[in-house]
Protein backbone atom coordinates (compact mmCIF):
# COMPACT_ATOMS: atom_id res chain seq x y z
CA UNK A 1 0.00 0.00 0.00
CA UNK A 2 1.69 3.55 -0.89
CA UNK A 3 2.68 5.52 2.15
CA UNK A 4 0.21 8.19 1.88
CA UNK A 5 -2.59 6.20 1.99
CA UNK A 6 -4.24 5.35 5.55
CA UNK A 7 -3.25 1.80 6.53
CA UNK A 8 -6.20 -0.19 6.34
CA UNK A 9 -8.77 2.13 4.60
CA UNK A 10 -9.87 1.83 1.39
CA UNK A 11 -9.46 4.75 -1.17
CA UNK A 12 -13.06 5.64 -2.65
CA UNK A 13 -12.56 7.39 -6.08
CA UNK A 14 -15.25 10.00 -7.71
CA UNK A 15 -15.99 9.16 -11.15
CA UNK A 16 -18.73 12.12 -12.08
CA UNK A 17 -21.46 11.28 -10.03
CA UNK A 18 -20.47 7.96 -9.37
CA UNK A 19 -18.35 6.75 -6.97
CA UNK A 20 -15.78 4.05 -7.20
CA UNK A 21 -14.09 1.85 -4.92
CA UNK A 22 -12.26 -1.80 -5.43
CA UNK A 23 -11.69 -4.01 -2.64
CA UNK A 24 -8.72 -5.57 -3.26
CA UNK A 25 -7.25 -6.95 -0.30
CA UNK A 26 -8.58 -9.44 2.23
CA UNK A 27 -11.30 -7.70 4.14
CA UNK A 28 -10.82 -7.41 7.86
CA UNK A 29 -14.28 -6.74 9.47
CA UNK A 30 -13.40 -3.33 11.04
CA UNK A 31 -12.20 -2.01 7.32
CA UNK A 32 -15.76 -2.44 6.50
CA UNK A 33 -17.05 -0.94 8.90
CA UNK A 34 -14.88 2.29 8.46
CA UNK A 35 -15.78 1.84 5.01
CA UNK A 36 -19.55 1.59 5.35
CA UNK A 37 -18.90 5.45 7.66
CA UNK A 38 -16.21 6.85 5.28
CA UNK A 39 -18.93 6.10 2.11
CA UNK A 40 -21.67 7.12 3.94
CA UNK A 41 -19.81 10.69 4.76
CA UNK A 42 -18.61 10.58 0.66
CA UNK A 43 -22.32 9.85 -0.46
CA UNK A 44 -23.88 12.90 1.27
CA UNK A 45 -20.92 15.67 0.71
CA UNK A 46 -20.89 14.65 -3.19
CA UNK A 47 -24.26 14.22 -3.88
CA UNK A 48 -23.08 11.29 -5.58
CA UNK A 49 -25.85 8.89 -7.78
CA UNK A 50 -24.58 6.05 -7.71
CA UNK A 51 -21.90 4.36 -6.05
CA UNK A 52 -20.11 0.97 -7.67
CA UNK A 53 -18.01 -1.76 -5.51
CA UNK A 54 -15.94 -3.71 -7.55
CA UNK A 55 -15.23 -6.93 -5.64
CA UNK A 56 -14.03 -9.38 -8.45
CA UNK A 57 -10.92 -9.43 -6.39
CA UNK A 58 -12.25 -11.17 -3.78
CA UNK A 59 -11.84 -14.50 -2.82
CA UNK A 60 -13.94 -15.12 0.54
CA UNK A 61 -17.22 -13.17 1.06
CA UNK A 62 -18.22 -14.38 4.71
CA UNK A 63 -22.02 -13.73 6.01
CA UNK A 64 -20.55 -10.69 8.08
CA UNK A 65 -19.38 -8.95 4.93
CA UNK A 66 -22.23 -10.31 2.51
CA UNK A 67 -24.28 -8.71 5.32
CA UNK A 68 -22.49 -5.49 5.41
CA UNK A 69 -22.40 -4.93 1.75
CA UNK A 70 -26.50 -4.87 1.91
CA UNK A 71 -26.14 -2.44 4.79
CA UNK A 72 -24.22 -0.04 2.65
CA UNK A 73 -26.57 -0.68 -0.29
CA UNK A 74 -29.12 0.10 2.03
CA UNK A 75 -28.15 3.12 3.41
CA UNK A 76 -26.52 4.89 0.28
CA UNK A 77 -30.26 4.36 -0.64
CA UNK A 78 -31.58 6.41 1.62
CA UNK A 79 -28.75 9.02 0.82
CA UNK A 80 -30.28 8.81 -2.70
CA UNK A 81 -27.80 6.53 -4.39
CA UNK A 82 -27.97 3.38 -5.90
CA UNK A 83 -25.10 0.41 -5.34
CA UNK A 84 -24.06 -1.61 -7.77
CA UNK A 85 -21.69 -4.80 -6.72
CA UNK A 86 -19.91 -5.62 -9.50
CA UNK A 87 -17.36 -8.25 -10.43
CA UNK A 88 -18.36 -10.73 -7.90
CA UNK A 89 -16.68 -14.38 -8.96
CA UNK A 90 -18.54 -17.86 -8.90
CA UNK A 91 -17.11 -19.66 -5.94
CA UNK A 92 -18.26 -16.24 -3.83
CA UNK A 93 -21.92 -16.56 -5.53
CA UNK A 94 -21.77 -19.98 -4.55
CA UNK A 95 -21.03 -19.50 -1.16
CA UNK A 96 -23.55 -16.79 -0.32
CA UNK A 97 -26.11 -18.78 -1.94
CA UNK A 98 -25.83 -21.58 0.25
CA UNK A 99 -25.28 -19.16 3.36
CA UNK A 100 -28.69 -17.99 2.55
CA UNK A 101 -27.72 -14.74 1.40
CA UNK A 102 -29.25 -13.55 -1.31
CA UNK A 103 -28.18 -9.88 -0.48
CA UNK A 104 -31.92 -8.31 -1.11
CA UNK A 105 -32.09 -5.20 -2.55
CA UNK A 106 -28.69 -5.12 -4.12
CA UNK A 107 -28.17 -4.60 -7.62
CA UNK A 108 -25.01 -6.83 -9.35
CA UNK A 109 -23.04 -6.45 -12.42
CA UNK A 110 -20.69 -8.27 -14.42
CA UNK A 111 -17.93 -5.84 -14.67
CA UNK A 112 -17.54 -1.79 -13.77
CA UNK A 113 -18.36 -1.02 -17.55
CA UNK A 114 -22.19 -2.62 -16.85
CA UNK A 115 -22.19 -1.51 -13.71
CA UNK A 116 -21.80 2.65 -14.46
CA UNK A 117 -24.17 1.54 -17.88
CA UNK A 118 -26.88 0.06 -15.08
CA UNK A 119 -26.50 3.42 -13.07
CA UNK A 120 -26.52 5.72 -15.56
CA UNK A 121 -30.05 3.78 -17.06
CA UNK A 122 -31.34 3.64 -13.71
CA UNK A 123 -30.93 8.05 -13.40
CA UNK A 124 -32.65 8.00 -16.58
CA UNK A 125 -35.46 6.22 -16.09
CA UNK A 126 -35.84 8.30 -12.61
CA UNK A 127 -35.87 11.26 -14.60
CA UNK A 128 -38.58 10.05 -17.35
CA UNK A 129 -40.33 9.11 -14.44
CA UNK A 130 -40.01 12.77 -12.35
CA UNK A 131 -40.96 14.21 -15.51
CA UNK A 132 -44.02 12.44 -16.75
CA UNK A 133 -45.41 13.11 -12.80
CA UNK B 1 -10.16 -76.36 8.37
CA UNK B 2 -7.82 -79.05 7.97
CA UNK B 3 -4.47 -79.54 9.04
CA UNK B 4 -2.00 -77.78 6.05
CA UNK B 5 1.29 -78.93 7.32
CA UNK B 6 1.03 -82.72 6.20
CA UNK B 7 -1.14 -81.95 3.05
CA UNK B 8 -0.33 -84.31 0.28
CA UNK B 9 -1.71 -82.06 -2.58
CA UNK B 10 1.17 -80.42 -3.36
CA UNK B 11 3.30 -83.76 -4.02
CA UNK B 12 -0.17 -84.84 -6.19
CA UNK B 13 -0.19 -82.04 -8.19
CA UNK B 14 3.45 -82.26 -9.38
CA UNK B 15 3.26 -86.51 -10.17
CA UNK B 16 0.11 -85.97 -11.93
CA UNK B 17 0.68 -82.78 -13.92
CA UNK B 18 -0.22 -83.87 -17.92
CA UNK B 19 -2.99 -85.98 -16.75
CA UNK B 20 -5.11 -82.90 -14.45
CA UNK B 21 -4.53 -80.87 -17.40
CA UNK B 22 -6.19 -82.92 -20.05
CA UNK B 23 -8.97 -83.96 -17.54
CA UNK B 24 -9.54 -80.37 -16.43
CA UNK B 25 -9.88 -79.32 -19.67
CA UNK B 26 -12.35 -82.24 -20.66
CA UNK B 27 -13.75 -81.08 -17.61
CA UNK B 28 -14.18 -77.00 -18.81
CA UNK B 29 -15.91 -78.77 -22.18
CA UNK B 30 -18.36 -81.15 -20.25
CA UNK B 31 -19.71 -78.21 -18.03
CA UNK B 32 -19.92 -75.77 -21.50
CA UNK B 33 -17.27 -73.09 -19.58
CA UNK B 34 -14.90 -73.76 -22.73
CA UNK B 35 -16.55 -71.13 -24.72
CA UNK B 36 -14.30 -71.93 -28.02
CA UNK B 37 -17.19 -69.14 -29.56
CA UNK B 38 -15.60 -66.64 -27.24
CA UNK B 39 -11.56 -67.51 -26.84
CA UNK B 40 -9.70 -70.43 -29.14
CA UNK B 41 -8.71 -73.70 -27.41
CA UNK B 42 -4.84 -72.76 -27.39
CA UNK B 43 -5.04 -69.99 -25.52
CA UNK B 44 -7.24 -72.46 -23.18
CA UNK B 45 -4.71 -74.49 -22.85
CA UNK B 46 -1.77 -72.11 -22.04
CA UNK B 47 -3.96 -70.50 -19.48
CA UNK B 48 -4.99 -73.67 -17.51
CA UNK B 49 -0.87 -75.17 -17.65
CA UNK B 50 0.31 -71.99 -16.84
CA UNK B 51 -2.23 -71.82 -13.50
CA UNK B 52 -1.50 -75.47 -12.87
CA UNK B 53 2.44 -74.69 -12.97
CA UNK B 54 1.97 -71.75 -10.43
CA UNK B 55 -0.73 -73.38 -8.24
CA UNK B 56 2.21 -76.09 -7.91
CA UNK B 57 4.50 -73.44 -7.29
CA UNK B 58 2.51 -71.98 -4.60
CA UNK B 59 1.86 -75.20 -2.86
CA UNK B 60 5.48 -76.27 -2.75
CA UNK B 61 6.06 -75.61 0.72
CA UNK B 62 2.74 -77.02 2.17
CA UNK B 63 -0.43 -75.48 1.57
CA UNK B 64 -1.16 -71.96 3.16
CA UNK B 65 -5.17 -71.57 2.84
CA UNK B 66 -5.05 -67.47 3.42
CA UNK B 67 -4.38 -66.65 -0.25
CA UNK B 68 -4.02 -63.50 -0.08
CA UNK B 69 -0.32 -63.94 1.47
CA UNK B 70 2.67 -63.76 -0.39
CA UNK B 71 3.41 -67.00 -1.72
CA UNK B 72 0.28 -66.66 -3.54
CA UNK B 73 1.52 -63.61 -5.56
CA UNK B 74 1.97 -65.28 -8.44
CA UNK B 75 -1.63 -67.14 -8.86
CA UNK B 76 -3.27 -64.01 -7.92
CA UNK B 77 -1.53 -62.06 -10.84
CA UNK B 78 -2.48 -65.04 -13.38
CA UNK B 79 -5.60 -65.32 -12.01
CA UNK B 80 -6.18 -61.21 -12.74
CA UNK B 81 -5.10 -61.89 -16.24
CA UNK B 82 -6.92 -64.62 -16.87
CA UNK B 83 -10.21 -62.99 -15.46
CA UNK B 84 -9.64 -59.62 -17.46
CA UNK B 85 -9.07 -61.67 -20.52
CA UNK B 86 -12.24 -63.29 -19.79
CA UNK B 87 -13.92 -59.96 -19.00
CA UNK B 88 -12.26 -58.62 -22.49
CA UNK B 89 -14.18 -61.55 -24.14
CA UNK B 90 -17.48 -61.42 -22.81
CA UNK B 91 -17.35 -64.43 -20.58
CA UNK B 92 -20.04 -64.53 -17.85
CA UNK B 93 -18.63 -64.32 -14.02
CA UNK B 94 -20.34 -67.73 -13.35
CA UNK B 95 -18.10 -69.21 -16.09
CA UNK B 96 -15.33 -66.95 -15.12
CA UNK B 97 -15.27 -68.71 -11.66
CA UNK B 98 -16.30 -72.37 -13.05
CA UNK B 99 -12.74 -71.91 -15.30
CA UNK B 100 -11.14 -72.75 -11.49
CA UNK B 101 -14.21 -74.66 -10.18
CA UNK B 102 -13.51 -77.45 -13.00
CA UNK B 103 -10.62 -77.98 -11.63
CA UNK B 104 -12.15 -80.14 -8.66
CA UNK B 105 -12.92 -83.49 -10.66
CA UNK B 106 -9.72 -84.16 -12.00
CA UNK B 107 -8.26 -83.56 -9.09
CA UNK B 108 -10.98 -85.58 -6.99
CA UNK B 109 -10.27 -88.34 -9.46
CA UNK B 110 -6.10 -88.42 -9.34
CA UNK B 111 -6.65 -88.52 -4.94
CA UNK B 112 -9.41 -91.47 -5.47
CA UNK B 113 -6.71 -93.27 -7.76
CA UNK B 114 -3.83 -92.57 -5.14
CA UNK B 115 -5.89 -93.23 -1.53
CA UNK B 116 -8.42 -95.87 -2.35
CA UNK B 117 -7.44 -97.66 0.39
CA UNK B 118 -6.72 -94.50 3.03
CA UNK B 119 -10.48 -93.37 3.71
CA UNK B 120 -9.53 -90.63 5.86
CA UNK B 121 -6.43 -88.88 3.86
CA UNK B 122 -8.85 -88.83 0.83
CA UNK B 123 -11.55 -87.34 2.34
CA UNK B 124 -9.02 -84.59 4.38
CA UNK B 125 -7.41 -83.71 0.91
CA UNK B 126 -10.66 -83.76 -1.03
CA UNK B 127 -11.83 -80.67 1.75
CA UNK B 128 -8.78 -78.90 1.43
CA UNK B 129 -8.45 -78.91 -2.63
CA UNK B 130 -12.21 -77.93 -2.21
CA UNK B 131 -11.38 -75.29 0.21
CA UNK B 132 -8.54 -74.08 -1.68
CA UNK B 133 -10.25 -74.24 -5.13
CA UNK B 134 -13.77 -72.28 -3.86
CA UNK B 135 -11.46 -69.73 -2.59
CA UNK B 136 -9.60 -69.02 -5.95
CA UNK B 137 -12.82 -69.08 -7.68
CA UNK B 138 -14.70 -66.54 -5.46
CA UNK B 139 -11.25 -64.51 -6.53
CA UNK B 140 -11.86 -64.26 -9.38
CA UNK B 141 -15.29 -63.57 -9.38
CA UNK B 142 -13.67 -60.37 -7.26
CA UNK B 143 -11.69 -59.56 -9.73
CA UNK B 144 -14.34 -59.80 -12.63
CA UNK B 145 -16.49 -57.31 -10.57
CA UNK B 146 -13.64 -54.76 -9.55
CA UNK B 147 -13.50 -54.47 -13.57
CA UNK B 148 -16.85 -53.72 -14.23
CA UNK B 149 -16.86 -51.21 -11.62
CA UNK B 150 -14.00 -49.40 -13.17
CA UNK B 151 -15.72 -49.02 -16.03
CA UNK B 152 -18.97 -48.07 -14.77
CA UNK B 153 -17.59 -45.45 -12.54
CA UNK B 154 -15.46 -44.42 -16.00
CA UNK B 155 -18.29 -43.72 -17.86
CA UNK B 156 -20.35 -41.97 -15.00
CA UNK B 157 -17.05 -39.44 -15.34
CA UNK B 158 -17.57 -39.53 -18.74
CA UNK B 159 -20.92 -38.34 -18.79
CA UNK B 160 -20.93 -35.95 -16.28
CA UNK B 161 -18.17 -34.31 -17.89
CA UNK B 162 -20.22 -34.31 -21.38
CA UNK B 163 -23.48 -33.52 -19.82
CA UNK B 164 -23.06 -29.78 -19.05
CA UNK B 165 -22.46 -27.73 -22.49
CA UNK B 166 -22.91 -23.90 -22.49
CA UNK B 167 -23.87 -22.27 -25.94
CA UNK B 168 -23.30 -18.77 -26.86
CA UNK B 169 -26.26 -17.50 -28.38
CA UNK B 170 -26.16 -14.05 -28.86
CA UNK B 171 -24.23 -11.46 -27.47
CA UNK B 172 -24.59 -11.72 -23.76
CA UNK B 173 -26.64 -14.55 -24.11
CA UNK B 174 -25.54 -18.37 -23.27
CA UNK B 175 -27.88 -21.32 -22.67
CA UNK B 176 -27.36 -24.35 -21.21
CA UNK B 177 -29.18 -27.44 -22.59
CA UNK B 178 -29.77 -30.08 -19.52
CA UNK B 179 -30.37 -33.36 -20.68
CA UNK B 180 -31.12 -36.39 -18.26
CA UNK B 181 -31.38 -36.88 -14.89
CA UNK B 182 -30.38 -33.99 -12.53
CA UNK B 183 -28.80 -35.08 -8.83
CA UNK B 184 -27.08 -33.06 -6.54
CA UNK B 185 -23.90 -34.00 -8.53
CA UNK B 186 -24.52 -33.31 -11.75
CA UNK B 187 -26.22 -30.10 -10.03
CA UNK B 188 -23.21 -28.61 -8.45
CA UNK B 189 -21.38 -29.50 -11.76
CA UNK B 190 -23.90 -27.66 -13.76
CA UNK B 191 -23.48 -24.73 -11.51
CA UNK B 192 -20.09 -24.03 -11.41
CA UNK B 193 -19.99 -24.62 -15.00
CA UNK B 194 -22.90 -21.97 -15.92
CA UNK B 195 -21.20 -19.85 -13.76
CA UNK B 196 -17.66 -19.76 -14.87
CA UNK B 197 -19.18 -19.26 -18.63
CA UNK B 198 -20.85 -15.82 -17.20
CA UNK B 199 -17.40 -14.85 -16.64
CA UNK B 200 -15.92 -16.00 -19.68
CA UNK B 201 -18.85 -14.76 -22.03
CA UNK B 202 -19.70 -11.98 -20.35
CA UNK B 203 -23.13 -13.03 -20.53
CA UNK B 204 -25.74 -11.43 -19.13
CA UNK B 205 -28.69 -13.58 -19.41
CA UNK B 206 -28.17 -17.34 -19.11
CA UNK B 207 -31.30 -20.11 -20.51
CA UNK B 208 -31.55 -23.17 -18.48
CA UNK B 209 -33.18 -25.57 -21.16
CA UNK B 210 -34.67 -28.26 -18.74
CA UNK B 211 -36.49 -29.44 -22.39
CA UNK B 212 -34.39 -33.23 -21.69
CA UNK B 213 -34.84 -33.42 -17.83
CA UNK B 214 -37.73 -35.72 -17.46
CA UNK B 215 -38.20 -35.27 -13.69
CA UNK B 216 -37.82 -32.75 -11.57
CA UNK B 217 -38.47 -32.75 -7.74
CA UNK B 218 -38.07 -30.11 -4.62
CA UNK B 219 -34.28 -30.97 -4.99
CA UNK B 220 -33.99 -30.08 -8.33
CA UNK B 221 -35.80 -27.42 -8.21
CA UNK B 222 -34.15 -26.09 -5.20
CA UNK B 223 -30.58 -26.59 -6.98
CA UNK B 224 -31.87 -24.68 -10.23
CA UNK B 225 -33.42 -21.66 -7.77
CA UNK B 226 -29.65 -21.76 -5.90
CA UNK B 227 -28.04 -21.22 -9.52
CA UNK B 228 -30.27 -18.71 -10.75
CA UNK B 229 -29.44 -16.43 -6.99
CA UNK B 230 -25.52 -17.00 -7.69
CA UNK B 231 -25.98 -16.03 -11.22
CA UNK B 232 -27.81 -13.10 -10.24
CA UNK B 233 -25.52 -12.32 -7.49
CA UNK B 234 -22.70 -11.99 -10.11
CA UNK B 235 -24.79 -9.60 -12.48
CA UNK B 236 -26.72 -12.35 -14.75
CA UNK B 237 -30.11 -13.63 -15.02
CA UNK B 238 -31.49 -16.89 -15.55
CA UNK B 239 -34.25 -18.00 -17.31
CA UNK B 240 -35.64 -21.37 -17.46
CA UNK B 241 -37.24 -22.51 -20.04
CA UNK B 242 -38.68 -26.19 -21.64
CA UNK B 243 -40.34 -26.60 -18.62
CA UNK B 244 -43.01 -29.07 -19.31
CA UNK B 245 -46.60 -29.28 -18.42
CA UNK B 246 -46.65 -31.90 -16.80
CA UNK B 247 -43.29 -30.86 -14.49
CA UNK B 248 -44.98 -27.20 -14.50
CA UNK B 249 -48.12 -29.15 -12.44
CA UNK B 250 -45.69 -31.18 -10.31
CA UNK B 251 -43.79 -27.50 -9.03
CA UNK B 252 -46.90 -26.56 -8.14
CA UNK B 253 -47.82 -29.40 -6.11
CA UNK B 254 -44.87 -29.27 -4.40
CA UNK B 255 -45.09 -26.04 -3.57
CA UNK B 256 -41.89 -24.84 -4.68
CA UNK B 257 -42.18 -21.37 -5.81
CA UNK B 258 -39.87 -19.91 -8.52
CA UNK B 259 -39.26 -15.96 -7.64
CA UNK B 260 -37.35 -13.51 -9.67
CA UNK B 261 -36.85 -16.16 -12.39
CA UNK B 262 -38.54 -16.00 -15.46
CA UNK B 263 -39.82 -19.14 -16.58
CA UNK B 264 -41.14 -19.32 -20.53
CA UNK B 265 -42.58 -22.55 -22.11
CA UNK B 266 -39.87 -23.29 -24.41
CA UNK B 267 -36.66 -22.44 -25.72
CA UNK B 268 -38.13 -19.94 -28.32
CA UNK B 269 -39.90 -17.73 -26.29
CA UNK B 270 -37.03 -17.74 -23.46
CA UNK B 271 -34.61 -16.68 -26.37
CA UNK B 272 -37.31 -13.78 -27.61
CA UNK B 273 -37.51 -12.71 -23.80
CA UNK B 274 -33.09 -12.13 -24.01
CA UNK B 275 -33.27 -10.34 -26.68
CA UNK B 276 -35.52 -7.57 -25.60
CA UNK B 277 -33.60 -7.77 -22.32
CA UNK B 278 -30.81 -7.01 -23.95
CA UNK B 279 -32.26 -4.33 -26.32
CA UNK B 280 -31.93 -6.17 -29.47
CA UNK B 281 -33.87 -5.78 -32.37
CA UNK B 282 -34.20 -6.94 -35.98
CA UNK B 283 -35.80 -4.80 -38.61
CA UNK B 284 -36.94 -6.06 -42.19
CA UNK B 285 -37.58 -9.79 -43.04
Amino acid sequence: MTHFLEPNRIPIFQIGDCLLLTIQVDLEDRMIMTLKDDLAERIAKTHAKGVLIDISALDVVDSFIGRMLANISAIARILDASTVIVGMRPAVAITLVELGMSLQGVRTALDVDRGMELIRRGAAEEAARLHEA
Amino acid sequence: MPDSSGSKLPALLSRYQDRILTDWIAAQSDVGVLRADLMREAEIRRQSRSFLTHLTAATKNGVNFDIESDQWQDVRDMLTEVTNYRVDHGFTPTETATFILALKQPIFECLRDQYKDDPQTLVDEAWSATVLLDKLGLYTNDIYLRGREDIIQRQQQEMLELSTPVVQLWDRIVALPLIGTLDSSRAQIVMENLLEAVVESKAEIVIIDITGVPTVDTLVAQHLLKTAAAAKLMGAECIISGIRPQIAQTIVHLGVELPQVATKADLQSAFAHALKRTGVTFTGH
